[in-house]
């Protein structure tokens, strides 16, 4: 696998940025432009907007993020071994007894999470 | 026996490059113009799917509420999609005063991108694939974690409650569920031993992973298809723009042809995970064959492998579309709770059985 081989997603990515630079560009000019301080205002349901929209959110939705960085991390580790997997078992069960105590780890740490509560909405 | 639709195909591509390897000397400069050509018409071919699948999205709606659906413009309303895409060309594109304005302009770029790399690895018909990457999987399944980026850009840039509120319920569902579409597709890795999207197609050439590889990899079909739903927002998991209470959540402030961006990769999203799905558990192009019936294998095979392609793909998108009319709406806190509690748990221990199966020599 070359470098050259990465060359068609790149030109995929500026093809398809053009074409979205091109819809939106042609549609500015094709659409009427009629702007008036109601219309730009943001939209509230039809009552005049109170304050800032970039209130604080609940703590919850962090620490899903967390957990998602954490058990993601894992996750990833898991694909090389998978590839390879067929390599490890067939001389001997090591490939599988490591990647087993690997997921039992992840596992307690996963019955530690629901123990504490963390993922308790109210 | 070669199927139909793949020779026109490949013939095709291979008459044009020698045409432009006659044209010009460079084999560099051949070999971006095709990458170019390539590129154009996978855009060409997304729009019209989108358009496609938006008919489709309506026709299906309406026969399951028991309408008629879109049927004034053109045959049986088919150009109803074609109309509307008009009157969203001829829109005014408007950019709120209190939104950030380069984050707003910018988040509909991501989302249309993202959506249509993410089709690249996929291989439509026999010999017919774009771009056939030894990690294909992990290639799909991080490219198409960038769309949270576009969304939560979407929702916080726009400066709206209910933007906000929709952006973060999106991101923590979409991370959410990665992780079990992830556990989801290792377990076929492991079975195949390959991560490139052809490789794996090519190990179900005697039957399809779902048959070959019993319980463990329905569930795991299983896990995928809801996983994947809520991924890609649909009902019941579509928390994110839920008309009734969000008033469509992180697209609320857009309007004309950048709401169209949202949904052109809203519905391009919905073919790739179908399209993901078909590949890693139906086959993909593979035809149905049964154990030694010669007669039945070979009529499969006279099916073009593009046919048996689209097939799966479409059973699956309208399987997704089903959900939406069936399952009623989420709660935040219920929809966390199927992942975590359910899902995940359930995916891990899968993939322990997975392996034990794959060393035992279970599977056939």
């Amino acid at each position: 696998m070359s470098n050259t081989d990465y060359l068609l997603i790149f030109i995929q990515f500026i093809v398809a940025g053009g074409f979205v630079t091109l819809v939106l560009f042609v549609t500015h000019f094709l659409g009427p432009k009629r702007k008036t301080s109601d219309k730009l205002e943001t939209f509230e349901c039809g009552i005049e907007s109170q304050g800032n929209a970039r209130l604080p959110f609940s703590i919850k939705y962090f620490l899903t993020a967390i957990l998602f960085v954490l058990f993601d991390v894992e996750v990833i580790f898991l694909y090389p071994w998978a590839v390879n997997f067929k390599e490890f078992s067939s001389t001997n069960m090591s490939g599988f007894i490591s990647m087993s105590i690997f997921m039992g780890l992840l596992l307690l740490g996963f019955i530690y999470i629901i123990k504490k509560g963390a993922l308790k909405w109210e | 026996m070669k199927p139909l639709l793949a020779i026109s195909f490949s013939s095709l591509a291979n008459s044009f490059h020698q045409w432009l390897t006659a044209m010009f000397a460079n084999d560099m400069a051949v070999m971006v113009t095709e990458m170019v050509v390539v590129g154009i018409s996978l855009i060409v071919f997304l729009v019209l799917l989108s358009f496609f699948l938006g008919y489709m999205e309506r026709k299906v709606a309406a026969f399951m509420q028991i309408r008629l659906g879109p049927n004034r413009v053109g045959p049986k309303g088919s150009l109803q999609i074609v109309a509307d895409t008009v009157k969203l060309l001829f829109k005014e594109g408007l950019t709120p005063d209190n939104a950030d304005k380069f984050l707003f302009n910018l988040a509909p770029f991501i989302m249309v991108i993202t959506s249509m790399l993410v089709v690249a690895p996929i291989a439509f018909a026999r010999d017919f694939q774009i771009w056939d990457i030894s990690i294909g999987v992990l290639y799909v399944s991080s490219v198409s974690s960038i769309t949270v980026i576009g969304i939560l850009m979407a929702g916080w840039s726009s400066n709206n409650k209910y933007s906000l509120l929709g952006a973060m319920r999106s991101g923590a569902q979409i991370v959410s569920y990665e992780l079990s579409i992830g556990l989801s597709l290792i377990s076929i890795v492991v079975l195949s031993g390959s991560l490139s999207l052809g490789d794996i197609v090519n190990s179900q050439v005697n039957g399809w992973w779902i048959f070959k590889g019993h319980i463990p990899v329905v569930i795991a079909f299983i896990v995928f298809i809801i996983a994947s739903t809520a991924e890609i927002n649909r009902a019941p998991f579509d928390m994110a723009e839920a008309e009734q209470e969000l008033t469509a959540g992180f697209h609320t402030e857009y309007a004309g042809m950048k709401f169209a961006m949202f949904l052109l990769s809203e519905y391009i999203n919905l073919f790739v995970v179908s399209a993901i799905a078909a590949t890693i558990f139906l086959g993909g192009w593979m035809p149905l064959h049964i154990g030694n019936w010669q007669a039945f294998n070979q009529a499969m095979d006279y099916i073009p492998s593009s046919l048996w392609f689209f097939g799966k793909t479409f059973t699956i998108i309208f399987i997704i579309m089903w959900f939406r009319w069936t399952f009623p709406r989420l709660r935040v806190d219920q929809l966390l709770n199927l992942e975590w509690k359910y899902l995940l748990p359930i995916s891990m221990v899968n993939v322990i059985l997975v392996t034990v199966m794959a060393i035992m020599g279970w599977h056939f």
